[in-house]
């Protein structure tokens, strides 16, 4: 690990101030005190902004819900208004990493993670996210757990988290307060696609702090669940995995709200499955049909082809479940 | 696993050893590693409290906690884990250093009352912190229920990575998530045992709740 300087930042304008010379944040660390360890990660100085006053869960206007950056894993699935509004997320993060690391990771540090590509984290392979312009040894390596959607020919990784699945799913927005004043992100334009500068994984700018990730009200009543397919039982990122959330009306599915992880360089949103769905009646054929289109546009790569029918099953499972609950 | 270089270019605090008298095994190794971490560091034996600056130091700082009901202040290069500042600095070795990753559990301890990997946590961001390792679970020659019943289970073979399923197993238990051995498991799974002890883990973790 490279020597750094560590400062604690007491308030919001500390951390930013901090953050604005160069200063990395730190809030949970289990990602990012594992990369330093690697020499992957190697900032001059930490801020310390674990004791922010940015740790409330918030119902918002008509059911929504706010979830503050610093709100630990384990206190967001515990959480009585998140379980009660989105129980969704409380299952994507039960199915993350180990209890001991939901205690200390953050849901801001959650969606800040980064890629757990073997290549990525081994300092003497070529990594282009790592080291821009130095190749890409996943590309044509043993790539079984790599993307096969939203890559590019410089970067295939994954992104890791599950919360995140389910935060895209339901098109969550994530608010941000800078040098420059707050501002809020959808989903989708936050966690970036590798594209030619894979180095850039989010549209935060320097100095910018994660202060909640929000929720916005669904239509009620709304069925909900993530499935996650992996390896092992538990304690396991997921090969893919499956957010869904449906408002059935009148034998109608009137709101589809799906996305996949494991499977892509960012949480995936599935459109073309949402597309499938609204205004059908559900039935096992409208679950296939649907989960049909979940790879739509896949690059597999020669060890992770079976991802393609994997995804594809994995929504269609999840679809089946959540549309035929109680 | 490597351990981190600079941690013993900082003498450990006064009074903090709990070694008895003569040298151990641990003590002479430790002293070695000091020597050979000086040559490496410099000028680090200048290191005093707050953040150093001098060029070549490694920057340290202060910090004041909680282990086993004990207040210590010391002083940590900032790259210290908690898990170094438990068995390098305070002699406390119970804790053990397995992937030094996160992805074992076997430095499980309990910080503020909630079991973490103490080797992904800085001790310098530990400022006012009570910490529990498995040295402070006992009361006096009275061993925790949990600790007596991985003896009754016979829940462990090497013992690598027993002090951390302990300490899990007790944030396991106070979380509530000990309803069937299914619950158990799921909720365990943050700690590996490469011996397969898993069933009789279960177990004892189980016969401990059923008792609160």
């Amino acid at each position: 690990m490279h020597p750094f300087s560590y400062t604690r930042a007491s308030d919001t304008r500390e951390a930013i101030n901090a953050g604005r010379r160069g200063g990395r944040y730190i809030a949970g660390g289990t990602t990012l005190v594992d990369l330093m360890r690697e020499t992957v990660e190697h900032p001059e100085t930490l801020v310390d902004i674990s004791r922010l006053p940015l740790r409330e869960v918030t119902a918002t206007e008509r059911g929504g819900l706010r979830i503050g950056a610093l709100v630990t894993m384990s206190e967001a699935a515990a959480h009585a208004k998140v379980r009660a509004l989105f129980p969704i997320v409380s299952e994507a993060l039960e199915l993350s990493a180990s209890a001991q690391l939901r205690n200390m990771a953050t849901i801001g540090g959650n969606v800040m993670q980064r890629t757990r590509c073997t290549y990525f984290r081994d300092v003497t392979t070529d990594c282009n996210k790592r080291e821009p312009g130095s190749g890409c040894a996943a590309l044509h390596g043993y790539n079984r757990t790599h993307a096969i959607l939203g890559t590019s020919n410089d970067c295939v990784a994954t992104h890791p988290s599950d919360v995140a699945v389910a935060f895209a799913a339901l098109e969550a927005r994530v608010l941000l307060q800078g040098p420059e004043g707050e501002r809020q992100l959808r989903f989708a334009d936050f966690l970036l696609r590798p594209g030619s500068t894979p180095n850039r994984e989010q549209a935060i700018r320097q100095g910018e702090l994660i202060t909640a990730v929000e929720i916005p009200a669904l239509p009620r009543p709304l069925k909900s669940g993530y499935l996650k397919v992996r390896d092992r039982q538990s304690y396991e990122f997921a090969l893919t995995s499956a957010a869904v959330a449906l408002h059935i009306r009148g034998g109608v599915i009137r709101e589809a709200k799906v996305a996949a992880g494991g499977v892509a360089t960012v949480p995936w949103k599935l459109s073309a499955v949402e597309q499938a769905l609204i205004g059908e009646r559900p039935s096992g054929r409208l679950w296939a049909e649907a989960a049909a289109r979940a790879a739509d546009g896949a690059r597999p790569l020669q060890y992770n082809r079976f991802k393609v029918e994997l995804l594809k099953r994995t929504v269609e499972r999840q679809l089946r479940i959540v549309g035929e609950m109680e | 696993m490597s351990s981190e270089l600079p941690e013993s270019a900082v003498p450990p605090p006064t009074g903090a050893s709990e070694s008895t008298s003569g040298p151990s095994r641990r003590t002479f190794v430790a002293t070695g590693a000091a020597v050979g971490g000086a040559v490496v560091a410099g000028g680090a034996f200048f290191v005093g409290s707050g953040e150093a600056t001098a060029a070549g130091v490694a920057p340290s700082s202060e910090v004041s906690l909680t282990v086993n009901g004990t207040r210590r202040t010391v002083t940590v290069d900032n790259r210290t884990s908690l898990l170094d500042l438990l068995r390098e600095h305070l002699g406390l070795t119970g804790s053990k250093k397995g992937c030094n990753a996160g992805a074992c559990g076997a430095c499980t301890v309990l910080v503020d009352g909630q079991r973490v990997n103490s080797c992904l946590t800085l001790a310098v961001r530990l400022e006012g912190a009570e910490v529990t390792t498995i040295e402070g679970l006992a009361k006096g020659d009275e061993l925790h229920p949990l600790q007596q019943a991985f003896i009754d289970e016979d829940a462990f073979q090497c013992g690598y990575c027993t002090p951390g399923q302990i300490l899990s197993g007790v944030g396991c238990i106070q979380e509530g998530h000990t309803d069937s051995p299914e619950e158990i498991r799921e909720w365990m799974s943050g700690n590996i045992c490469r011996c397969g002890c898993y069933v009789k883990i279960v177990r004892a973790v189980e016969q401990t709740a059923g008792r609160k």
